[in-house]
């Protein structure tokens, strides 16, 4: 097994693709939490605790699931929506849940406007204006999400996560794969139930920015 | 398999089943038929559920090309056509699969040398286009005899690269290419290369699934970048900033991307070891003495073997199925007790010994050869002459015969 973990950053100028540094993608009923291969059930908690750790816990919902292109994307959307309203519900004061699209992956110059999007080719920017500490993809095309997530881990200490509705991606700090409306659904139960159990890091938390 | 497992069971328009990829390749009866290779193609493409097929002449692929016209005819692809060269059957396929078409085509030699500037864009922009290349020379004067030369110009390009050494592994790999570079994790295009002539043209056993069963059709919205959207990279590919501007952020982006195509080829070994039975076999290599090849020389090492162990000296053999992704971890261990390493080519800079050299400790043990090329054969007693000098066994020259 390889010893690289996939950890938030500033990790380097040019970090390596996790994959490249032998981390491998989880089987059906799997996740991956850091680059190891664990339970979905474990990642479960995993992902809300650091959502309500978070001092701005994001989702970014990518054009997969923003637009009703099918009866399943619309079904998802609403469970998205779900987890963000659960998300503000359980968050404490000084907490600031977000919910930013990526709604589409054109190269936008001279800037993107990162209070009310994310883009893959410079996605650092809306982490850092919005001091964004961990941050989900969901309903982002893989080869965007993978792109998005190695530069946010080269330049930022965000803590990401990836609710993938294909294989999963190692790119992400914890990732699920097979991505469904049920498990968006359970990961809202999940933070729902972990509410006031876990201690946010206000004081500690530098934002998303490059420390 | 990237596909949508509710169309398992159901027919196609020609009355062929679409089967659990899995069920099809290793479980469903298999017939034995005595074909050349280029007919082992057309077979394979039968049982593939093929949207398009874009066909180019140059030997010794254009037999398989034309029979694959064939197919067309009886309506087993959706669409079949000639470019205009082969650039243009390259970039072709590229507009084919952008559509979300699974696209076939077939090439060889000086075409696969002419097309090279598409194979970094299918890559790049995560084609999963299956292109068939029996090797042939590449250099002038012109050559169509067998040579592997051109193989070692894709191993960089950011495609998987098989070789085949039968018509055997030819049929099963051209439908489990498809199922292996279909993976919305991979979703990269494959280059299966062969031996031209010598498993194209020559007839073998093969042992084929039933004509009525075919692989389910591709999904495209599996693809790990959108399908046709004109508005973005990878489809949209000028004009953009992404390329155009030089900046921090562009470039960075650009690495992030190219990282990305090799962190595919990383994800192919998982689905590669799965479908292909690991990526190398592995025969006694317990043995101090090692023949590790691909494609066919493979089977002339094999044949080496046999001549070697009547002389009482026991060889072991590595045949390396997959060149990308690289069988690093197999190969080290494989070769971990061998002394000697042999490692015979078509080709005259011996690629693949470079490639061993780079990735075993001691890398003295590998001795680069013997090498031929330009269409030459490579007698096994060449290969059992090599070991022989090697060791410092008194060996015959086959150069010498008739002299």
């Amino acid at each position: 097994m390889s010893e690289y973990r996939v950890l938030p950053g500033p990790e380097h100028f040019l970090p390596p693709a996790a994959a490249s540094m032998g981390i491998q993608l989880p089987n059906p009923g799997e996740a991956h939490i850091n680059g190891v291969i664990a339970p979905e059930e474990k990642a479960y908690e995993e992902a809300a605790r650091q959502f309500l750790m978070a001092k701005v816990p994001t989702i970014f919902p990518g054009p997969l699931v923003l637009w009703a292109w099918n009866e399943k994307a619309a079904k998802k959307a609403t469970a998205i929506r779900h987890l963000y309203n659960t998300l503000k519900e359980c968050v404490q004061p000084g907490q600031h849940a977000m919910l930013i699209p990526m709604p589409d992956y054109r190269p936008k110059y001279p800037k993107i406007n990162p209070e009310v999007e994310i883009n893959p080719n410079h996605p650092n920017l809306t982490i850092w204006h919005n001091k964004i500490d961990c941050c989900m993809f969901v309903g982002v095309h893989c080869h965007q999400a993978n792109l998005s997530l190695k530069i946010i881990r080269g330049g930022t200490s965000c803590y990401t996560i990836a609710m993938c509705a294909q294989a999963g991606h190692e790119d992400a700090m914890l990732s699920f794969r097979d991505a469904s409306v049920e498990k968006i659904m359970k990961l809202a139960d999940t933070i729902k139930r972990l509410k006031g159990t876990v201690q946010p890091r206000l004081e500690s938390a530098k934002n998303g920015a490059s420390s | 398999m990237a596909t949508p497992l509710s169309v398992i069971g159901t027919q196609n328009k020609k009355g062929q089943t679409y089967t659990d990829p899995w069920k099809l390749m290793n479980e469903a009866p298999r017939t034995p038929s005595f074909f050349t290779g280029s007919e082992v193609i057309k077979e394979a493409v039968r049982r593939s559920s093929c949207d398009v097929m874009i066909a180019y002449p140059i030997t010794p692929q254009s037999e398989a090309a034309a029979l694959i016209g064939e197919l067309f005819a009886e309506g087993y692809i959706g669409d079949y056509f000639r470019g205009e060269s082969e650039f243009a059957v390259m970039s072709q396929c590229a507009g084919a699969a952008f559509g979300g078409a699974r696209v076939f085509t077939t090439t060889a030699g000086p075409g696969t040398m002419r097309a090279m500037e598409n194979f970094p864009m299918w890559a790049g922009a995560r084609l999963p286009i299956q292109m068939i290349v029996t090797c042939r020379g590449i250099n002038s004067p012109l050559s169509i005899q067998p040579d592997t030369l051109e193989i070692a110009y894709l191993l960089n390009t950011g495609m998987l690269v098989w070789h085949a050494e039968t018509a055997q592994d030819f049929f099963d790999w051209i439908l489990k290419g498809y199922i292996v570079s279909e993976e919305p994790d991979v979703h990269l295009p494959l280059a299966l290369c062969c031996d031209g002539f010598f498993v194209t043209h020559t007839k073998d056993v093969v042992n084929l699934t039933p004509a009525d069963m075919c692989l389910p059709p591709y999904d495209p919205y599996r693809s790990p970048v959108p399908c046709m959207d004109m508005e973005c990279p990878p489809v949209r590919m000028m004009r953009d900033p992404f390329v155009m501007k030089s900046n921090y952020i562009s470039y960075a982006t650009h690495a992030s991307w190219q990282q990305e195509i090799w962190a595919a080829i990383e994800r192919s070994r998982k689905h590669s070891i799965h479908w292909l039975n690991g990526l190398i076999d592995t025969e006694n290599t317990d043995a101090d003495i090692l023949i590790v090849a691909s494609g066919t020389a493979v089977s002339q090492g094999r044949e080496a073997i046999r001549l070697l162990e009547e002389e009482g000296v026991r060889c072991g053999l590595v045949k390396v199925k997959t060149l990308r992704p690289w069988p690093e971890e197999e190969i080290r261990e494989a070769t971990k007790n061998a002394k000697h390493i042999f490692v015979p080519e078509f080709n005259v800079t011996g690629w693949l010994a470079k490639e061993i050299r780079a990735t075993i400790p001691n890398p003295h043990r590998v001795h680069a050869g013997p090498h031929v090329c330009g269409g030459m054969t490579m007698p096994p007693e060449i290969i059992v002459s090599e070991i022989k000098t090697a060791l410092g066994m008194k060996s015959f020259s086959l150069a010498g015969r008739g002299s």
